[in-house]
This record gives structure tokens, C-alpha cells and sequence, in this order.
């Protein structure tokens, strides 16, 4: 299993996604998700700063993990996601899963999302000229999680 | 007992990690004792909606007990991904 990976520094989704796809043998499908640093409201943004915490970040991510594999029939699945100052435009993290048939893989992609947003321990903070502002967590994606 | 604070929580109380002696029976029960221990404290949780707590490294509701915890950490909802 190719499991969970916490850093700072900058990865390839191309070259992961590869990787990933070369060790799982059997998979007739595989969906991958990226989530990028986009811009804010009033198109300034610097950096964004993921602040995590040691320790109970592996914990839950691998928990995450390791539930989606349960529930759906996959194959294998990957978490990576970085921490520390990311420039706009830079991959913040990425999630791929791979299953038999393309049902399992999509769901256990979006599963996989749902939980890591309001379920792994990472905080959001932006930068602009303005200053610095922690991101506030949605509604939406706390109700995301009842559907499961 | 080690407390990790994140984030805002971390900001407005001033420091990200701090050891104490305690005899809070539960996590709601520690944060009403850390009011108590200074402005910032009592500022940082004077709204428990927006706070979330672990115990050891798991997420837990407030009332949850701490009964041979070891490590006690606050911070906000969590925005990943």
C-alpha cells in the first residue's frame, strides 16, 4: 500500500500519479484529486501557510485512509499533503485511489476528501498585502461528511 | 499533562505548548480551569463553538474524560485539502 505522506516540500502530481498507477496492478480504474493554492477574493493572495499537527496528522490521515480502503472495493489509495508557505498557484496536496470499476475509485476519492477537510488536523492561513487571515472552516464541509 | 494549542488558538494565547498540572476530570472541565489562568486563556476560549479538542491524538467531544492523558491539544475546525 502506497498510504499517506506529510511534507513540506514541493511534489509532481504528474510523477506521483504514475508511481502510483505503476503498483497497482489489476485496477482498471484510477481517480486522482488535486487541490491547488488558488487566489483570494480580492486577487492578492502571497502565500498560503498550512500550519499541521506532528503526529495526530499521520494518525488521521492514515485512519482516513485505511477506512477507505474498507469501504470501498479499492485497490490502493494515496494521500499526499504538504505543510509550511506555498506561493499561489502550487499543489497543496493530492489524493489517488484505484479500484476495479470506476464507481469505487470516484467515491473513494471524494470519501477521501470529504474527511481529510474537516477530519485531518491542518489550518489554512492567507497571506496578502492586507495582512494574514486564517481560512474559517464552511458549514458545508462538516455536512459533507453525513452522506458517508 | 503537555496542552498544543494551533492556529488562532495558538496566536491569541501566546504559545503553542505548555505543561500543567491538572485535576480536570474532562476536557470541558480543562478548559474552564484554563480560563482561569489568563486574559489571553480566558479570550482564547471564550467561544467554544468555534474550538475543537484531542486527546492524545484523537479528536474528542468535550465531554470526554482524561483519565491518563498525556497530551491535550485545542485548536479551530480544521480546513485541510
Amino acid at each position: 500500500m502506497q498510504g499517506v505522506r506529510v511534507q513540506e516540500a514541493a511534489f509532481d502530481m504528474g510523477v506521483e500519479l504514475n508511481r502510483f498507477a505503476s503498483h497497482v496492478a489489476g485496477a482498471g480504474a484510477i481517480v486522482s484529486f488535486s487541490g491547488v493554492t488558488r487566489d483570494v477574493a480580492s486577487g492578492d493572495l502571497e502565500a498560503m501557510v498550512i500550519e499541521h499537527y506532528p503526529g495526530m496528522t499521520e494518525r488521521a490521515l492514515t485512519r482516513i485512509h485505511d477506512e477507505a480502503m474498507g469501504r470501498f472495493s479499492l485497490v490502493d489509495a494515496m494521500i499526499v499533503h504538504r505543510f509550511g508557505r506555498l506561493p499561489p498557484g502550487e499543489v497543496i496536496m493530492m489524493v489517488a485511489t484505484a479500484a476495479p470499476h470506476r464507481a469505487d475509485a470516484f467515491a473513494g476519492a471524494e470519501f477521501l476528501m470529504d474527511f481529510l477537510k474537516s477530519r485531518a488536523p491542518f489550518w489554512k492561513q492567507e497571506i496578502t498585502a492586507d495582512g494574514r487571515e486564517w481560512v474559517a472552516a464552511k458549514s458545508d464541509d462538516e455536512d459533507a461528511l453525513k452522506r458517508w | 499533562m503537555d496542552l498544543r494549542y494551533f492556529a488562532w488558538l495558538r496566536e491569541r494565547i501566546g504559545t503553542g505548548h505548555e505543561v500543567i498540572e491538572t485535576e480536570a476530570s474532562t476536557v470541558r472541565d480543562l478548559i474552564e480551569e484554563l480560563k482561569q489562568r489568563s486574559e489571553a486563556h480566558a479570550f482564547a476560549f471564550s467561544d467554544l463553538g468555534s474550538i475543537r479538542a484531542a486527546v492524545d491524538q484523537d479528536l474528542v467531544e468535550f465531554d470526554a474524560p482524561l483519565t491518563g492523558a498525556r497530551e491535550v491539544a485545542f485548536f479551530p475546525p480544521m480546513t485541510g485539502g
